[in-house]
């Protein structure tokens, strides 16, 4: 199955039953495939909304409503909806966001590129918020992390942001699917707006003038990301065991790394691979860990060097840290990489 | 002895913020009545803007979930389809409705959206210091409109409620004011028609309704009421503006 | 075994079913399998190519730094691909349309006159299919029973287009006979 169709797919089985969207490429996969399923299932809504910022206000709206919701889009329509995802935020309200992300800034292309690792990690929008990031490489995660974020985004009252690119969007694996959640069979949330039938009426609101409140309000929002920040932490690791160097990459640039670990051993080089598949929270402890074993770690994005900062932040001066980055949608082969772990490799003396 | 006059019950005992002769605490009043009259007050749930209303959650004893500013009818459009059976409707001032949300406003019309709009004409933005609104009309002092709006500077007004009239979508759209005591019971009509064309399912439904700004427009209470009639109706006639509910037309 | 196959030509020519299909095939056959087309506007009338990755391991790129074999089914395809291809590889030309060849003497080139055998179809039908024939005949990527299950799971409900694809698939696996 095409990446983008099972994060589709994934979704519906984890009881999505809305979905508001609008058109970009290269997500298009998800809209078109939601709409088919959702058209077919009691209950579900699609809406092909008139824009992005459009979209996620319905989300917002169908998340107030207690349902589990999600959009997608890419690059600039991501930007469109920070206005709702800091609304989301604020509000406490569950919803998965999907960004296949493409080259930019600006229009860009429509190339695979990793280029908003930061929109995606520091919030994004206005105010002090984070959302859970999660960056799958491969069909099969695409699908099993989809489908973990709804349960997430319940779990913290949070959105759940899935960070993707064209290349995982369009790529082609065989899959297992997740099994399919009864939605009657989900926890029931105790804070909805239904209509306020045998009990006081509530309100949802993000507006809160005394400075009091909003601080505690903050403070709220901040034990909530302290916790996820312990909690909720994913990662993989490949061949580190006796690794002189470690290459640290996400996503698809995490599948360029590997083989080009792969080639690199193949040589006697001892190159391992550290994987954040949560990129908020950022897998922080366990790499400061290994750092204080391998002293030379080599970060590999397909951007100007974006995580390269909180692996920096992590490590904290304890080991040597090289960039190498191909921003603008360009993806490198295995072999330009492993070409640059070599030459890294025996400029630093390790072999 | 006989209680002729209450609280309705779906308004909270919180006293309004609102400016002394503002139109909104009426409005409150009126939708308050209305919500109680058809007996929906379990099943209501509101969307409150961002303006001067943003506060309307204070006010309204009903579910309330609070929308960023023009965003009203698409999170309207996210509660009512997850939630079909409720009474959905939104409460936008005409900054939140005419500018910066026209597109939400317009598609959701267009989509037939089964919920309620409450739009609140004054013709300036309240809240942030009255500045020009889209429905700011010709010749009127604003703090962004000095020496009056001109059309070749500031554009014109934009007539909302007779663009959404084109929507195939929309069922019931009409133009009141809270400016006399004849024009507030014509609101409450206006308010209950279009909830009423809600819970028949026939689509998008509106209300426009004038309403008094005293502070801003620099006059007392009783000349802004005046000023509406004077002035303000020329420019936005009050009126049945669209009606496909096929019930019988008020005799006034 | 990691075999890496490339497919290009102009859109339309129906490459990423072909790539499509090969990667069905050898997930059919048990093994691990990525995909990996062009997308978006390259895809309509500009050079699309799509990527197999065909392994008994774990998959760890689907982007092929030096594909075993290409298939090339116009000009600029070949000039693409015919540099990337890995010593000892084979290159599949469509020769029908492809002028020019390979300088290169480390490869295996295989030409196939696509538009001379789509006759025996009622004119220029179905070239990818007898391409894609022609290519597990000679690669042995995936056996021939594979394709025609994948082939009739893929157009099973349209009896006529599976006929003709299966038809097209066996002109190009006996060409090379």
């Amino acid at each position: 199955m095409r990446g983008n169709h099972v994060i589709a797919e994934a979704a519906i089985r984890a009881g999505c039953r809305f979905y508001f969207g609008y058109p970009i490429t290269p997500q298009n996969e998800i809209p078109e495939y939601m709409s088919e399923r959702l058209s077919k299932i009691e209950g579900g809504v699609f809406i092909q909304a008139e824009s992005e910022i459009a979209s996620i206000h319905m989300v917002i709206g169908a998340s107030m409503a207690g349902g589990r919701v999600m959009t997608s889009s890419s690059g600039p329509g991501i930007s469109l909806k920070q206005e709702g995802i800091s609304f989301l935020s604020a509000l406490e309200l569950p919803a998965v966001i999907v960004n296949m992300s493409r080259g930019g800034p600006g229009l860009g292309n429509i190339a695979p590129s990793q280029s908003d690792y930061f929109q995606a990690t520091r919030g994004g929008g206005h105010g002090d918020y984070r959302t859970i990031v999660l960056a799958p490489n491969s069909c099969q995660e695409a699908g099993d992390l989809t489908y973990k974020s709804f349960d997430l985004a319940d779990k913290y009252r949070i959105p759940v942001l899935i960070l993707g690119d064209g290349m995982l969007g369009q790529m082609m694996e065989p899959v297992e699917l997740p099994p399919e959640i009864p939605v009657k069979r989900l926890p029931p949330k105790e804070w909805t707006i239904t209509g306020a039938k045998g009990r006081p009426s509530r309100f949802i609101r993000s507006l809160i003038l005394d400075p009091f409140e909003e601080e505690e309000h903050n403070w709220k929002l901040m034990r909530k990301y302290e916790k996820i920040s312990k909690e909720e932490l994913l990662w993989e690791t490949f061949s580190i065991e006796d690794a002189k160097m470690i290459v640290v990459a996400f996503g698809t640039a995490a599948r360029i790394a590997k083989g080009a670990i792969k080639r690199v051993r193949e040589e006697g080089l001892k190159v391992g691979l550290f994987r954040p598949i949560s990129l908020w929270p950022f897998p922080t402890k366990i790499l400061k860990e290994i750092s204080r074993k391998v002293k030379h770690l080599f970060v590999f994005e397909m951007n100007m060097g974006q995580m390269v900062e909180d692996v920096k932040l992590a490590v904290d001066g304890g080991a040597e840290i090289h960039f190498y980055g191909r921003p603008g949608g360009i993806i490198p082969t295995p072999l330009e990489i492993s070409r640059i772990i070599s030459s890294y490799y025996y400029q630093k003396k390790l072999g | 002895m006989k209680k002729v006059f209450s609280r309705p019950k779906s308004i909270k005992k919180n006293p309004f913020h609102y400016c002394p002769g503002c139109g909104h605490s009426i409005i409150h009043r009126v939708i308050g009545e209305v919500i109680d009259e058809l007996g929906i007050q379990e099943i209501t749930i509101g969307v409150p803007p961002a303006g001067c209303a943003v506060l309307a959650y204070f006010y309204f004893d009903v579910d309330m979930g609070e929308a960023s500013h023009g965003r009203a009818a698409a999170v309207a459009t996210g509660l009512k389809r997850a939630l079909p059976d409720r009474i959905v409707f939104t409460y936008q001032g005409d900054g939140d409705i005419a500018a910066i949300g026209t597109a939400e406003t317009i598609h959701a019309a267009s989509r037939g959206e089964n919920f309620t709009t409450i739009f609140v004409n004054n013709g300036v933005y309240g809240m942030t210091g009255g500045q020009m609104a889209p429905t700011t009309i010709l010749g009127q002092n604003t703090t962004t409109s000095p020496g009056g709006r001109k059309e070749r500077r500031d554009g014109f007004p934009i007539p909302l409620s007779e663009m959404l009239a084109v929507a195939k979508g929309s069922a019931y759209i009409e133009r009141t004011a809270v400016n006399s005591p004849s024009n507030i019971l014509k609101t409450k009509r206006a308010i209950e028609k279009a909830f009423r064309a809600q819970m028949r399912g026939l689509g998008f439904s509106l209300v426009e309704i004038l309403s008094p700004c005293p502070t801003n427009w620099k006059m007392s209470p009783v000349e802004a009421c005046h000023w509406i009639d004077e002035v303000m109706v020329k420019h936005f006639p009050l009126g049945v503006i669209k009606d496909i509910t096929g019930e019988k037309k008020d005799v006034n | 075994m990691l075999i890496k196959t490339v497919f290009s030509g102009f859109g339309g020519q129906g490459i990423i079913l072909m790539g499509y299909l090969l990667a069905t095939g050898g997930m059919y056959e048990g093994k691990n399998v990525t995909c990996l087309p062009s997308y978006g506007a390259e895809v309509r009338g500009g050079t699309a190519n799509c990527t197999v990755v065909i392994s008994k391991e774990e998959i760890a790129s689907p982007v092929a730094s030096e594909p075993d074999y290409a298939v090339v089914m116009n000009t600029p395809a070949m000039v693409r691909f015919q540099n990337q291809v890995q010593t000892g590889g084979i290159i599949f030309i469509n020769s029908s349309l492809i002028e020019i060849r390979p300088i290169r003497g480390d490869l295996e080139i295989i030409e196939v006159p696509l538009n001379e055998l789509s006759k025996q179809l009622g004119g220029n039908k179905a070239t990818n299919m007898i391409m894609l024939g022609t290519f597990i005949r000679k690669t042995g990527l995936v056996s021939l029973e594979t394709m025609i299950n994948v082939i009739k799971d893929t157009f099973g409900n349209r009896p006529g287009i599976f006929k003709l694809n299966k038809t097209a698939l066996s002109i190009g696996y006996n060409y090379l006979e």
